[in-house]
């Protein structure tokens, strides 16, 4: 197993991330959410989605890259923690937020629309 | 192209403004946040209980494609003034997050165009911190994303 991430680690190394790239991703962000609650097993992580183990493993080492994680060996486990102190970094913060929003008020307002005589 | 939706959030304050002027007359605005089933459509999530009056709760929960619940949030109604305004409680199950109060302010701008304005008062300042630089409900919105993947699928 440890090969695998060592392997999809090297594939992401050469392009260089950054912290705004990171949480770009809807499906990185939605790790960031489950990891915030709780620290958690790439296992436990990939559940939550339909994805592959594998592309769920890749979006951890972009996240982990950036430093977004931190993570923590317990046993033969790697333990996934959300490091708050590199999301204080990102002053656009709000971003996110306020694009759920926007994304939610302009389905409203399409939906809507269709009952305008 | 201005930013149609717009959130005011001021460093030292525990509160927020989120405000959005829509193309649509202030009475189907208020539908949207009237009707249960039109909710459930845009907020994609399921209405189990949504009493407008005052006393009135409501209840929201959003499962995953497999069927599994991954959110479910309620709250009491305070006010309800059909087309003028909301004021209510949200809190999400199963997280140890504080009861936000919302105040809605729905606004009549021509016969064709409306505005919403919502303050957002959270327990703390860390309380409204986590809760922007956590998008939760970004990640629940990839679930809502998947159940349209199966709808469009299936039609």
């Amino acid at each position: 197993m440890t090969s695998l991430y060592l392997q999809s680690n090297n594939c992401v190394m050469e392009i260089r991330r950054d912290v705004f790239q990171a949480i770009a991703d809807p499906t990185r962000r939605a790790i960031l959410s489950l990891v915030a609650i709780q620290a958690m097993t790439p296992g436990a992580i990939a559940e939550n989605f339909n994805s592959s183990r594998q592309t769920i493993s890749k979006h951890i080492q972009i996240l982990n890259e950036c430093e977004l994680l931190h993570q923590t060996q317990n046993g033969r486990e790697i333990y996934y923690h959300l490091n708050p102190e590199k999301m204080k970094e990102i002053d656009k913060f709000i971003e996110p937020f306020r694009k759920m929003w926007d994304d939610r008020f302009n389905k409203l307002e399409s939906i809507m629309k269709n009952y305008k005589k | 192209m201005e930013k149609k939706t717009k959130i005011h959030a001021e460093d030292d304050r525990h509160d927020l403004v989120i405000t959005r002027e829509f193309d649509l007359p202030v009475e189907l605005l208020f539908k949207a946040y009237e009707d249960p089933e039109i909710v459930a459509q845009w907020m994609g999530t399921k209405v189990l209980r949504l009493e407008n009056k005052k006393y009135g709760g409501w209840e929201f929960e959003t499962s995953d494609a497999n069927g599994n619940v991954v959110f479910k949030a309620n709250g009491v109604i305070h006010d309800f003034v059909p087309n003028q305004k909301i004021v209510r409680t949200f809190e999400m199950e199963n997280i140890d997050f504080a009861p936000q109060l919302e105040f809605l302010e729905f606004e009549k701008l021509t016969d064709d165009s409306s505005k919403l304005t919502m303050q957002i008062i959270y327990r703390s300042i860390e309380h409204r911190t986590t809760q922007l630089k956590l998008p939760f409900a970004q990640g629940l919105n990839m679930a809502h994303n998947r159940l349209e993947e199966i709808v469009t699928k299936i039609k």
